[in-house]
């Protein structure tokens, strides 16, 4: 289920060239935010969980798992290339479960470790803020990933609509009606956070069973079908 | 080229190319401003799906139909409610709607510059007689119109509903005057960023994440940074950080000379002495991104 060469080839498409600096532009601009806020403000626990939480996991873990998701199948089917590779004998499911695997390890990488990182240089990891952001962070990238990676499939707009999702329906919406955030990756994200740091820092509007159902619901129907819709491809030319 | 000069040819030359009576063209030649009109109206109407497939219509329309909604809700509740004045000020509305407005410019911004970039059509464009600043103005004002188009509409449906509520006429439009102003000074800043971002790439999915990535994580990063300073009672630095993102520039200059309600935290936008560091960054920015964009179409696709 896991073939090496489309692993390779899509590590390639992601990290390639200036693909990458996109990529580190947002972690980096997190550690500088990190340590500016320590020199002028000193180690505070309630700054910290603000900061992993408003700007690391409602941000920045959305818009590198858009970037990386889609990313790793979208510009080829967009280009038209994806036909050469699935003239191969290689299964759709397998390429699918390949491409999510890079996007996953991709958005891990790029997200949890800079979060870890930026928790211990605001507090030094003061009541677990840090570990729990980071555990947030892997967790909200396993379905991040799989979720734009479905979307890269369906649609040729996907990168509009994964920020759509990622920043219109989970900030806007989810600050507005309190019913959006049950339907929220971030959310549930939070609820494994809450778990992980106790009461009073982090909270979050579900629980924790419901959330990692619907994590782990999410992750294996957005994989599922991302699978099938690869099997029932059409390329459609530019408009 | 096929017309058949009998002075160069040898006399012992028995070749010759046969004229096969094509006319060559002697109608007027439309020339250089008629082409650049062509382009701008073209990528003027692509940003809005206009001359494209259904599809590609539907994205653009909607975010034009968001962006107009909340001020039909607002002049509806102010003509049925008989208010004095509006529950918002015209040049506040483009501010709390900036996410409709990065990701209008993250949509459209790519599909006007990178196509041409991908399939290499560039120097069929310069093939016309068009010079190079005349591609980049072209596009640069058709971006900087649809953004323009896009903020000042629901500002027009606010004027509007203003007057029909019979607000005082002059107090309203030297309020729209103003709003329109602001959108104006936005359109061309973001417009300008968003073509630079998607011309530096020819896929379209990299350079609408680009695009967005840019607007929102300079957004994120300030608003973060200004609450954190407006928690520790740090309020001198406000106003400097807003220098460091796109909308909060535009925020700090119609706060300085447009006599707008400041979104900073507590209010505490920029006077009028760093007002004008915000418009120079602002004007900078602008002649920086024709800049970039001059400089991207020196070489591109030969």
């Amino acid at each position: 289920m896991y073939n090496p060469t489309v692993a390779r080839l899509t590590y390639r498409a992601l990290l390639g060239r200036r693909r990458a600096a996109l990529l580190f532009l947002l972690p980096g601009m997190l550690l500088v935010i990190a340590a500016t806020i320590r020199l002028l403000n000193g180690a505070d626990d309630q700054v910290a969980a603000d900061v992993l939480g408003g700007f690391a996991l409602a941000t920045m873990v959305p818009l590198i798992g858009v970037i990386a998701g889609t990313g790793a199948i979208g510009p080829e089917i967009d280009d038209g290339s994806i036909v050469y590779l699935l003239s191969k004998p290689v299964k759709r499911p397998t390429i699918i479960l390949t491409k999510l695997t890079v996007a996953v390890a991709v958005t891990m990488v790029f997200s949890a470790v800079p979060t870890l990182l930026a928790g211990f240089i605001l507090n030094g990891n003061g009541q677990q803020v840090a570990v729990a952001y980071t555990v947030a962070a892997l967790v909200a990238s396993i379905a991040y990933s799989a979720l734009f990676l479905l979307l890269g499939t369906v649609s040729r707009h996907a990168v509009v609509i994964g920020l759509v999702y990622a920043l219109v329906w989970e900030a806007l919406f989810g600050s507005l009606i309190a019913g959006a955030r049950t339907l929220s990756v971030q959310q549930w994200a939070l609820a494994l956070a809450e778990k992980v740091t106790g009461e009073g820092l982090i909270s979050s509007e579900v629980g924790l069973t419901t959330a990692v159902v619907l994590l782990a619901a999410v992750t294996v129907a957005a994989t599922w079908f991302a699978g099938h819709k690869l099997r029932t491809l059409t390329l459609a030319g530019e408009e | 080229m096929s017309t058949h000069n009998p002075q160069a040819a040898p006399a012992t030359d028995t070749t010759r190319i046969h004229n096969i009576g094509y006319r060559s063209y002697d109608g007027p030649r439309l020339g250089r401003a008629y082409a650049r009109r062509s382009l701008f109206s073209q990528s003027l109407r692509g940003a809005y799906g206009l001359g494209r497939s259904a599809k590609s219509k539907v994205l653009p329309m909607l975010l034009y139909a968001v962006m107009c909604v909340p001020a039909l809700i607002l002049v509806a509740v102010a003509v049925v409610g008989k208010q004095s004045k509006l529950s918002i000020e015209y040049t506040e509305y483009a501010i709390y709607l900036q996410m409709v407005i990065g990701i209008y410019l993250a949509s459209q911004a790519p599909q006007s510059v990178s196509r041409d970039l991908r399939f290499r059509t560039v120097p069929l464009y310069f093939s016309r007689p068009i010079e190079r600043v005349d591609y980049v103005l072209a596009k640069y004002g058709a971006m900087a119109s649809a953004l323009f188009i896009l903020t000042a509409s629901p500002l027009l449906i606010l004027w509007i509903g203003a007057l029909l509520a019979k607000m005082d006429f002059w107090d309203q439009t030297a309020m729209f005057g103003q709003g329109l102003v602001s959108v104006a000074l936005l359109s061309l800043l973001f417009g300008g960023i968003g073509l630079v971002m998607a011309a530096l790439t020819p896929r379209r999915g990299f350079g609408v994440a680009a695009v967005i990535a840019v607007l929102v994580i300079s957004y994120g990063a300030v608003s973060t940074l200004m609450g954190i300073a407006y928690a520790t009672e740090n309020t001198d630095v406000i106003p400097w950080l807003g220098l460091f993102s796109p909308i909060t520039l535009v925020d700090g200059v119609q706060t300085a000379f447009l006599g707008a309600p400041s979104a900073f935290p507590d209010g505490a936008g920029p006077g009028s002495g760093a007002g004008v560091v915000y418009l120079l960054v602002v004007l900078a920015l602008i002649a920086g991104s024709y800049g970039v964009l001059m400089r991207r179409y020196r070489k591109v696709g030969l």
